[in-house]
């Protein structure tokens, strides 16, 4: 029974974290790349450290085995094919495979468009998987991680994570700061009343024209 | 209702995340979830063809098949967990977002576009934002690393081309 319980929670708290983030409005998501709303590498950055540091210190502690969780296996050079490809995708979609579930969940027909659009893309992929495996096995790595890449312990890479993370923050909180500064001159500049763009900016409401 | 502050969001994703790793020895995904249904429907249809598939034979041969894979009940979870935050929220909403530049139409079309290509990058990359970014980004994978560098320097190279879409 827990193979069933077990994931439908933890699916049930993923999808609220994401929605309660304002990651269900692809208007808000994708302020990421016009770096008007930076809350989608807030939120990752802030949930990495989060996982990361939770496992480095529970193995420490001995509270739970490092070797009990299933390591992703690098092959680096179709992942990095696959991640060119998959942001180009993300950029049009405006939300992530699991984002495009929480849009489509709270109504929203752009996020049921990307759910019916990854099906048909991962079934086109799937159905010429033949012509694809000898890349997709290509350059394996085995259980590769960046304390083995960079020769350094792995606590050191733990905090150099979080240092970059910290920083990258601060540098997020002010190209946050100047992109409203610059919208403000620009509204009453332009005497044209963009609220919309604006509040979904702020993330004080959500922008959905109704359908 | 105003959206909660990005970073106590981001500390609570974090934590299920950790969940995930101490409960059940692995990490969040969503792209899985596609995978094991396109293997069951494909299955569905022509059964012996899909066993064939290298990519879709791994899915049917899972431990109760295609259909009980845990990342297929755990993005069910997610569409729960979303609907019900959202109905707390008092955020369901039925429309479209887009930006001013477009029509719903070619708001959706562009929406499925991009799920499409996104559907075939995280297959290449075994995994997304949230089985590699997230789950690989917490256990220092160099692979998944790879991965969330690449697909936001894609994001970034391409969305100029897209704004009239967003702004």
């Amino acid at each position: 029974m827990s193979d069933i319980l077990l994931p439908l929670a933890i699916g049930i708290a993923f999808g609220a974290a994401l929605e309660r983030a304002g990651l269900g409005n692809a208007r808000k998501l994708t302020g990421q790349f016009y770096l008007t709303d930076l809350t989608v590498f807030k939120v990752m950055f802030s949930a990495i450290v989060t996982a990361m540091l939770g496992v480095f210190w529970l193995s420490r502690l001995g509270w739970i085995d490092l070797e009990a969780i299933a390591m992703p296996e690098t092959y680096l050079r179709p992942q990095i094919a696959g991640g060119l490809v998959f942001g180009a995708g993300f950029a049009l979609a405006g939300l992530c495979p699991g984002t495009s579930c929480v849009a489509a969940a709270s109504g929203r027909g752009d996020g049921l468009a990307v759910v019916a659009g990854l099906f048909s893309g991962v079934l086109l992929a799937g159905l010429s998987f033949p012509l694809l495996i000898d890349f997709y096995d290509s350059d394996a790595r085995g259980a590769w991680t960046l304390p083995s890449l960079l020769h350094l312990p792995y606590g050191f890479v733990v905090f150099a994570v979080v240092l970059v993370a910290l920083g990258g923050f601060f540098a997020a909180e002010r190209i946050e700061a100047r992109t409203l500064r610059i919208g403000r001159t620009s509204l009453t500049a332009s005497d044209q009343p963009s609220l919309t763009s604006r509040e979904a900016a702020v993330g004080a409401k959500p922008a959905a024209r109704q359908a | 209702m105003k959206y909660s502050d990005p970073y106590l969001s981001g500390v609570a994703l974090g934590l299920v995340l950790l969940a995930a790793f101490a409960f059940a020895g692995r990490g969040l995904g969503a792209s899985g979830a596609f995978a094991t249904t396109a293997s069951g429907s494909v299955a569905a249809i022509a059964p012996a063809y899909a066993e064939s598939n290298p990519y879709f034979g791994r899915y049917l041969a899972r431990p109760g098949g295609p259909w009980r894979e845990w990342l297929l009940i755990e993005i069910a979870g997610v569409v729960i967990g979303g609907f019900a935050s959202a109905a707390l929220a008092g955020r369901l909403r039925r429309g479209v977002e887009r930006g001013r530049g477009v029509s719903i139409g070619s708001r959706l079309a562009i929406a499925f576009s991009g799920g499409a290509v996104m559907g075939i990058g995280a297959v290449l990359a075994r995994g997304c934002t949230s089985g590699q970014a997230l789950t690989g980004g917490a256990l220092l994978s160099v692979g998944s690393w790879g991965f969330m560098l690449s697909a936001f320097a894609a994001g970034y190279a391409v969305a100029p081309a897209l704004k009239r879409a967003w702004r």
